[in-house]
């Protein structure tokens, strides 16, 4: 039956995946949340929670509140945070009790930013749909914060007569073109391992600048600085809702894949190129419907998994197959691996082992699946070569 | 310790109030809420997984079941735990009771082995759409004859409206007993996540009466669960289960015996002859009397009294020749009565600084007092305030050594120097004194590995160590 999962986990959610992105940019983000949203974001969901400083709360909604439909505690405690803690930006993001009664987060994002004079974003989010949704808005919202910098910095080349700065000049598409943005990076998807360090490293060894890294491991002076970049390279499913957006409003073209092992992977085609913000959807996954040709199945998020479904491609000849797992239920990735008889390895997050019966599993633990589970096993599949030479080794077996 | 990510300095005064400034019983003022690392204390999850053989079934959205999935996978659990997810379309077509009969029925029949209880886990859309639970577990009850099932609540929204999440899920845990014949020298302490320690006041007393002693904790099997039920007397001490072990005193026709947790020698003494004075009923009562060996008089139990008053006494001076004026805090995920504790440890002369709690409970009203008035220095500092965020990289400790009785002290104390105890360890009566401050001292010469310990979920319920 749809919805019910007997025997495994379930990803991490849309509210977690706006705080996971917008983490380390110094705004003051609120889950409006009874209780558990915030101890299960930062216990399973949150690798920096420890070491590295941050404002996520929660409101404390209580039944009265939700019945009320009283906001006011909520602006109140938000407005009384932010003049202690001088944020960046103010981040409200829904979840399933507010999605039920109607909370106006726009409305209530609104007021905040108008007794508080700092930018403030309403996230509508629900806490029943993926992590993919949440940190997808939130680069979106970061786009907008870019955007908006962006026409100010004109605004004011433009008053003052001063033409502005050449390599800020994005919006034909013409910037610096041995310049990028690495779109998509949250510890959802890649951990703390060094994988974020290890792609703009690999960037950066073929000769480009790393502009900005969205959102680990930049400050929100360097992501402002986004639209001097040549290209966008998008390294998960939820980063390219942004990166389309970007190429709207700065012509920046986009690449998608990650260097798997070090080799240059474009899995763009995959994605479509075409930008349709009219799409109430943020993201868009490739759909396989039958996996009956497959040797091999990987089972994970879309862009690491293509990713890495091209590079064992490439080295054993193989035929890998992806089912994008992030938005689909027990039944959904039972019934697609049923299609895949002669697929006798799978790789994929231990926690879906229940499903695998007689297939042999290649462990690949992902944050967004098994938390904190099998973190210190999380390999930085760019680098770690010896992981990906011991999983082709298994494949090329097959 | 915390990286700052920017240079703005950050003020955590307003999460601090000294005692002489302290309100009953919220000492801070409300407002958002933080979540510290230290995660020692249990959920509904780990607390569920006590029935034995048993079931859990959460229905709820997908940020709600993310925390509880994972508290089952860390646990090695997920054989006795599934889900039920709701989606946006359920709450616009109305359809929960339907959902959530479909969804277990489906899960109990994929099971390679059916359980003989089932706890269903209910989230706050079912409460806010209004589900009809009679329909719901009715329909199940029709369904799965030989399935006990019980309804569980994840409803934090509610947490402020009549008995909390916690409370409600120590009443449950206990609502699948069913009625049998009652043994009048059989007694069962309830609502304890934690196994009572054999050599606590409590256990020893009903032993040299000769008491049956059931306990959740150590049940193997759901038929021993059963055997709860023919308990005369249903102990708490854990503040939580006051209120669920009334009602199933109520259903199941024993009587509930709370006896409070405390560090204070007047009131430990009323609380062991207020056990003394059931247990000789219950003996008199019963047709297998454990004999006249095993009954205190009034003087034996004054004797009794003084010797573990002295015991007390020598643990208090052994603790301070070692610790001497080492600055201490205490936390109230140490134990039910964290101002008890400080309470003692302050008129024995130890240096009590501070204490992290975000307020009291009713049962601290009297330990309130005194150390409003006899203590007005001491420092509380809140865990979940706004600013408490920021107290781990804002020790105040000037890097002294400090000794922290908790995790969450522990945390934010950022020391490796504290007792690794939550809810009270199990330890009760005389015993939870003698034992803490062995573990005080164990805890002052011993370093342990704090950031590690403190991360792990639920301690004591087999959950995996995680680096």
């Amino acid at each position: 039956m749809k919805q019910t999962s007997g025997f495994i986990s379930t990803y991490s959610a849309d509210a977690f995946g706006v705080c996971s992105a917008l983490y380390e940019l110094g705004g003051l983000i609120v889950m409006h949340d009874a209780s558990g949203c915030n101890s299960t974001y930062t216990t399973h969901d949150e690798p920096r929670w420890y070491d590295m400083d941050s404002m996520v709360y929660i409101s404390g909604l209580t039944e009265i509140e939700a019945i009320m439909g009283d906001d006011s505690r909520l602006i109140d405690d938000i407005v009384n945070a932010a003049a202690e803690l001088h944020p960046r930006f103010i981040a409200i993001v829904g979840t399933t009790i507010p999605a039920m009664t109607g909370f106006d987060a726009d409305a209530a994002a609104r007021v905040v930013e108008s007794r508080t004079g700092i930018k403030t974003y309403g996230f509508k989010t629900t806490g029943m749909r993926s992590y993919v949704h949440g940190v997808s808005e939130a680069f979106l919202a970061l786009t907008d914060i870019v955007a908006e910098n962006y026409r100010l910095k004109q605004t004011m080349s433009e008053e003052s007569g001063d033409t502005l700065e050449a390599d800020i000049k994005a919006g034909s598409g013409t910037g610096n073109e041995k310049s990028v943005n690495i779109i998509g990076l949250t510890p959802l998807d890649f951990s703390i391992n060094g994988s974020d360090k290890a792609i703009k490293a690999y960037y950066e060894a073929k000769g480009y600048k790393v502009i900005s890294t969205w959102a680990m491991g930049s400050s929100m002076e360097e992501i402002l600085e986004a639209p001097k970049a040549g290209l966008n390279i998008v390294v998960s499913e939820a980063g390219i809702s942004a990166a389309k957006k970007m190429k709207e409003e700065f012509g920046l073209p986009i690449k998608v894949g990650i260097p798997v092992g070090g080799e240059d992977i474009d899995i763009s085609n995959l994605f479509g190129a075409e930008v349709d913000l009219s799409r109430s959807e943020t993201v868009s996954t490739p759909v396989k419907e039958s996996y009956s040709d497959c040797d091999c199945i990987i089972i994970g998020e879309a862009v690491s998994s293509y990713s890495l479904a091209e590079y064992l491609k490439q080295k054993t000849g193989r035929n890998i197959g992806v089912i994008v797992s992030t938005d689909l239920d027990e039944d959904g990735i039972a019934d697609a691996l049923l299609t895949a008889p002669d697929a006798c390895t799978v790789i994929a997050d231990p926690l879906f082992k229940p499903l695998l019966k007689n297939k042999k599993l290649i462990r690949l633990p992902h944050e967004a699946f098994s938390g904190r589970l099998y973190r210190d096993e999380i390999p930085d599949i760019i680098t770690d070569i010896r992981w990906l030479d011991e999983c082709t080794g298994v494949i090329a077996r097959i | 310790m915390l990286k700052k990510l920017g240079e703005n300095k950050v003020n955590i005064e307003s999460a601090i109030v000294k005692m002489g400034d302290a309100q009953f019983p919220s000492p801070f003022a409300g407002g958002l809420e933080y979540s510290s690392p230290a995660r020692g204390t249990w959920n509904i999850v780990h607390t569920g997984m006590l029935v034995p053989e048993a079931h859990e079934i959460f229905v709820c959205a997908a940020s709600c079941l993310r925390g509880v999935v994972l508290t089952a996978a860390e646990m090695n659990a997920m054989d006795r735990f599934s889900t039920v997810e709701v989606k946006e379309n359920n709450l616009l077509e109305g359809n929960l009771e339907e959902l959530l009969i479909d969804g277990v029925t489906d899960i109990i029949n994929k099971l390679p082995k059916t359980p003989p209880a089932v706890l269903v886990y209910t989230s706050c859309v079912h409460h806010f759409t209004g589900c009809d639970w009679n329909v719901m577990f009715g329909t199940l009850r029709e369904r799965f004859p030989d399935i006990d099932f019980v309804d569980c609540y994840m409803n934090p929204t509610l947490r402020k409206s009549g008995l909390t999440p916690d409370q409600i899920m120590r009443r449950q845990l206990y609502a699948l007993l069913k009625p049998c014949s009652i043994n009048p020298n059989s007694a069962a302490i309830i609502g304890n996540d934690l196994p009572t320690d054999r050599n606590s006041d409590l256990i020893k007393m009903l032993e040299a009466y000769g008491i049956k002693i059931h306990e959740i904790t150590s049940c193997k099997t759901y038929a021993e669960y059963q055997q709860m039920a023919e308990s005369s007397i249903y102990i708490s001490y854990y503040p939580a289960a006051k209120a669920g072990g009334e009602e199933l005193a109520k259903r199941l026709g024993g009587k509930h015996l709370y006896l409070p947790y405390s560090w204070d020698y007047d009131e430990i003494d009323e609380t062991l002859k207020t056990l003394t004075a059931v247990c000789e009923d219950m003996v008199k009562d019963s047709e297998t009397i454990a004999g006249e060996n095993s009954r205190s008089s009034e003087n034996t139990i004054d004797k009794f009294f003084a010797q573990k008053k002295a015991e007390c006494e020598k643990a208090f001076r052994e603790t301070y020749e070692i610790i001497g004026d080492t600055p201490i805090a205490i936390d109230y995920t140490f134990c039910p009565r964290p101002t008890s504790v400080a309470k003692q440890l302050l008129t024995h002369g130890f240096n009590v600084k501070r204490i992290y709690l975000d307020s009291f409970t009713r049962e601290e009203k009297g330990d309130y007092e005194f150390l409003k008035e006899n203590c007005p220095d001491l420092e509380l500092y809140a865990t979940v305030n706004v600013m408490s965020r920021f107290m781990a990289h804002d020790t105040g400790t000037d890097n002294e050594k400090w000794l922290a009785i908790g995790q969450k002290a522990a945390y934010f104390l950022n020391t490796d120097y504290f007792v690794n105890v939550v809810e009270g360890g199990g330890m009760f009566g005389y015993e939870a004194v003698t034992d803490g401050l062995k573990l005080i001292r164990e805890a002052f010469l011993e370093k342990k590995e704090m950031r590690k310990l403190v991360q792990i979920k639920g301690m004591g319920c087999g959950s995996c160590g995680l680096g």
